[in-house]
């Protein structure tokens, strides 16, 4: 990998911007250059909200990425929207909670990941952000999980409740995304 | 320290306070208004003082004043809020007041839009106030460049006793990178405000802080007192840098702040189709670096010169200058909040190169 690029969308309160700014944080865990950029316009309070997410082993360029080589989207506008977009040979993360669709793209992967739901089971339906970006961790390897969980506990570290809950989080989306990929688990 | 994940928009505030700020003076506007939320809380953790006017205008000449005690005092704001504050700006570039000022640059004119542009240019370095004065300019691509010339700014503030600015786009306000800090703030050493500063006339004469001259020999000689402070920034305050430029090039692309790192990602792309162009990046655009753009604009083998800006012309007419004729410079740019494309500027390279080609056909 020398550059990996992450579009993040769904309504405000999805904790797009959360899931984002983790994977951030992961980057510069494991030393490599990154940067984050949030939709920033005339926005409304539930309206769409999107980030991206630049990952990369040397010095960062554009920080505008019309392409990116994966969407990670929690709800139809953000699907109808940034599917499209996606590099061929991406990937694309769905919340199948929110979304009753499929790409019909044959040249990106597909992860349905029923984040919603997890998370309601879960015990904790804020968390449904973190089973995605466990999902994108799990198919793309763009950082370790062991980075991540260390990140979540340093962001998350005033509830054990609620780290426990993150952590499952993430491995329930990571098991999806192998299942789908039919990758084997490493690590 | 260790690097940490920060809002271009923060790390401006932490830097200000890192280097010293002791004042700072706000009215909100997007997309600027984090750097006032910030120092809302880490401004009284050190001691120094956080007050939000109640416009621009106040804002501006709370600056004036607070910059006649001698004290690192800044502010920030974006576009139109800039535009109110200009008066204020040419009265302390009168008076010989050291202060920051920060733009964090939208769209326009008028109340244009919030999204991210360059379309201050002229404003900034050609002097948006009144009278034969400048200000100094600095303009970041990166977070950490943003961290580095605040910092900085505050240094040349009280180095010339006057107002200094760094103009950065939206994009870099709202993105967040890795930055560092350095672990203590050093930086050379400067003439003590005790010398001019308001400070209370007790047991000394008293001062007059003032850029009102009614004898125009005295206004004169004021004027002539700036005009060697601008001299002395042309010879020792001229900062850049290049990017991929070599013998290769047959196009020079020069950007500033954001586009600059935009044409970056566009010229690895290029390289990697074989097309070799190279960049050159004003980070001091008062005073601007006329003379390494010169330099880099007449090797043999740059046949023309390339601007691409997030407003338009506005640089191109300073590249223009500094070329003076010796290569065609052209322009490409977008504004109202658009930011050119990597792919944008790859196509407006090949447009260049297959319109040379055709007319050396024609030559021939």
């Amino acid at each position: 990998m020398s550059q990996y690029e992450v579009t993040f969308a769904g309504f405000g309160g999805q904790g797009i911007m959360t899931a984002g700014q983790l994977l951030a944080y992961a980057g510069i865990e494991e030393d490599k250059q990154v940067a984050w950029i949030p939709s920033y316009g005339p926005e409304m309070r539930g309206g769409t909200a999107y980030c991206t997410v630049v990952i990369s082993d040397i010095r960062i360029g554009s920080p505008i990425i019309s392409n990116p080589q994966c969407a990670c989207v929690f709800n139809r506008p953000s699907f109808d929207k940034f599917t499209p977009l996606v590099k061929s040979g991406g990937l694309v993360i769905v919340n199948s909670s929110l979304i009753d669709v499929t790409t019909d793209r044959t040249d990106v992967d597909e992860i349905l990941v029923p984040a919603n739901e997890i998370a309601m089971k879960a015990g904790n339906a804020k968390a449904a952000n973190v089973a995605v970006l466990g999902a994108f961790i799990g198919a793309t390897g763009v950082v370790s999980f062991d980075t991540i969980k260390r990140i979540i506990k340093v962001k998350m570290a005033h509830k054990k409740a609620v780290l426990e809950i993150n952590y499952h989080m993430l491995d329930e989306g990571r098991k999806l995304a192998l299942k789908t990929l039919g990758k084997k688990a490493k690590g | 320290m260790a690097k940490v994940l920060m809002k271009g928009n923060e790390a401006i505030a932490e830097a200000a306070l890192r280097a010293g700020a002791e004042g700072y003076f706000c009215y909100p506007i997007t997309p600027q208004t984090e750097v006032a939320e910030y120092l809302s809380k880490r401004m009284s953790e050190v001691g120094g003082m956080f007050l939000q006017g109640e416009s621009e205008l106040a804002v501006a000449n709370m600056l004036f004043g607070a910059a006649s005690t001698g004290k690192r005092v800044f502010t920030t704001s974006s576009s139109p809020g800039i535009s109110l504050m200009q008066e204020a700006i040419s009265y302390m570039a009168g008076a010989e007041l050291p202060a920051v000022i920060i733009n964090i640059m939208r769209g326009g004119p008028g109340l244009g839009g919030i999204l991210p542009a360059q379309a201050d240019y002229f404003q900034a370095v050609k002097g948006g106030g009144h009278g034969d004065y400048r200000t100094l300019v600095l303009a970041p691509s990166t977070v950490q460049e943003a961290v580095d010339l605040t910092m900085l700014c505050f240094h040349l503030a009280q180095k010339y006793r006057n107002p200094v600015m760094m103009i950065g786009d939206g994009m870099i306000g709202q993105m967040m990178e890795a930055v560092e800090f350095p672990e203590s703030y050093e930086e050379p050493p400067l003439p003590s405000p005790d010398e001019w500063a308001a400070t209370g006339a007790r047991n000394r004469k008293a001062r007059i802080i003032k850029s009102l001259f009614l004898d125009p020999v005295g206004l004169e000689n004021n004027v002539l007192i700036l005009e060697k402070k601008y001299q002395q920034m042309i010879r020792e305050e001229v900062r850049c840098e290049s990017y991929k430029i070599s013998a290769k090039n047959k196009i020079l692309i020069v950007a500033y702040g954001t586009m600059a790192r935009i044409c970056q990602t566009a010229i690895d792309e290029l390289e990697a189709d074989g097309v070799s162009v190279g960049l050159f990046r004003p980070i001091s655009l008062y005073p601007f670096p006329e003379k390494e753009i010169l330099r880099e604009a007449t090797r043999k083998n740059i046949k023309s010169v390339l601007t691409i800006e997030m407003s338009m012309a506005q640089m191109m007419e300073d590249v223009e200058r500094a070329i003076q004729g010796r290569r065609p410079v052209h322009f490409y740019g977008r504004s109202g909040g658009i930011v050119p494309t990597p792919e944008e500027v790859k196509e407006q390279v090949h447009k260049l190169l297959s319109a040379k080609r055709h007319s050396s056909k024609k030559k021939s």
